[in-house]
């Protein structure tokens, strides 16, 4: 139980997948100039990586690995993904409609995405069992939704501050990104793993 | 069947990107220099344009890395473009999107053979990333706005400027972050013994910091090049005035 809490920890706060990993970014520079648009997406993008994950898992250790075919990893996964954004799309407009009809529109945006794609891959790049990358990929998306939802709120500001021209959006953004993530590094002491 | 009426109705991620970068529209110089030149300078991948952000950032904390990430965007970027606008009239457009991606999918696992054969000690380097190379904005981009309404050959060398164009700036970004962060560069120290490397360089935020110091520096020589542009268009305009005075 400890170990999966501290699997957790470091998907969300060590490992950060925005602000170490760098994966993601496309979104989360994209995204991040509006605070809804951000708390939609967290919540798409966890969705979709956990059942991603799941899927990805139950293809590679049952049918590419017997079958010696794990250089399709990336292929398979490619697809993989895009058919659980498809899945879930249809699932939750079905079922949820509500739902569906907040977020629903973030989820085509992710259908080839690099941080969506990057969990399955890191999950059976390491071996985890199929309780650890379902916890490693909720922890992975939660911490997405973190940093997401920190840049959004800092861009709000930003938006009533002078800014060089030449800075203005995207530069400012990367420089803001930096000097969070070098905040993120700090907890890298907290859990050794 | 319900699935191809809700991909062709939802806005497909290359669509998307293109109404973001909104002057990334098939290029209108058909010469083949001109395509390179356009993709080199005129909307280089990184800095211009701001996609596939993701690999450019993670991986430049070496030289080494850097050059091995760009060649292998160049490539794929390049092979993508023409197996693309080969196959562009036997694709149903329905499952276009798809399609690109099994094309990009099959090249970036020849590449990533390929480095994991002959270069295994940069394949670990590169780790994830090289795999993710198969959902780089950049590359559906051009496969989606440039090679499915292109002959092959043009297709290929827009697909070949672009990627000269990403490799240029990954060294760009790369060099200064090892030259700075570890004090070497290709792996060699270059500053002697007295040099206290800056580490935060070369982790993640001296990365995220080093492109937006470039975003921002780029950008205002642009703006300053624009500036003397209209400057000497208005003296033109002054110059003509004047004539027909006279």
């Amino acid at each position: 139980m400890f170990e999966y809490l501290l699997l957790f920890l470091s998907a969300v706060l060590i490992n950060n997948f925005v602000l170490t990993r760098f994966l993601g970014l496309c979104i989360f520079f994209g995204v991040s100039s509006s605070f809804e648009a951000s708390l939609g997406m967290g919540v798409a993008v966890t969705a979709v990586m956990v059942v991603a994950s799941f899927f990805g898992w139950l293809v590679y250790f049952f049918v590419l690995t017997p079958l010696n075919l794990t250089f399709f990893t990336t292929i398979c996964f490619v697809l993989i993904v895009a058919s659980t954004v498809q899945m879930v799309d249809i699932v939750t407009r079905r079922f949820a409609p509500k739902l569906y009809a907040m977020w629903g529109i973030y989820l085509m945006l992710i259908a080839t995405n690099c941080v969506v794609l990057s969990v399955p891959l890191i999950n059976v790049e390491n071996d985890f069992n199929l309780v650890r990358s379902l916890v490693h990929s909720v922890g992975a998306g939660i911490g997405f939704w973190l940093a997401i939802l920190i840049m959004a709120s800092i861009r709000e500001k930003l938006a009533h501050s002078e800014v060089p021209e030449s800075f203005k959006g995207l530069g400012i953004a990367f420089v803001t990104a930096g000097l969070l993530s070098l905040a993120f590094l700090g907890f890298s002491g907290m859990i050794a793993l | 069947m319900s699935e191809n009426q809700e991909t062709s109705s939802a806005l497909s991620p290359a669509e998307q990107i293109a109404a973001i970068s909104g002057p990334f529209r098939g290029s209108k110089q058909t010469t083949l220099s001109g395509l390179i030149d356009d993709g080199v300078f005129g909307k280089n991948p990184v800095f211009v344009l701001a996609l596939s952000l993701c690999p450019a950032v993670a991986v430049t904390n070496s030289v080494q890395t850097s050059l091995a990430m760009g060649l292998s965007v160049w490539f794929v970027l390049s092979f993508s473009n023409l197996f693309t606008s080969i196959f562009r009239n036997y694709i149903n457009p329905k499952v276009r999107m798809p399609a690109y991606i099994l094309i990009i999918a099959t090249l970036v696992t020849m590449c990533e053979l390929f480095m994991s054969a002959f270069f295994p000690v940069l394949y670990q380097a590169l780790g994830v990333y090289l795999k993710l190379i198969v959902v780089f904005a950049i590359i559906l981009a051009r496969a989606e706005v440039f090679a499915s309404k292109n002959k092959p050959i043009p297709a290929f060398f827009d697909g070949f400027g672009m990627g000269l164009g990403f490799l240029i700036a990954m060294l760009v970004i790369g060099v200064p972050r090892e030259v700075v962060g570890s004090g070497s560069f290709w792996g060699r120290p270059i500053f002697g013994e007295g040099y206290q490397p800056i580490l935060m360089i070369i982790l993640a935020p001296g990365g995220f910091i080093t492109i937006g110091l470039f975003i921002g520096l780029f950008r205002s020589i642009g703006a300053a090049r624009e500036r003397a542009r209209a400057a000497a268009r208005l003296e033109g305009a002054g110059d003509a005035m004047e004539v027909k005075r006279v």
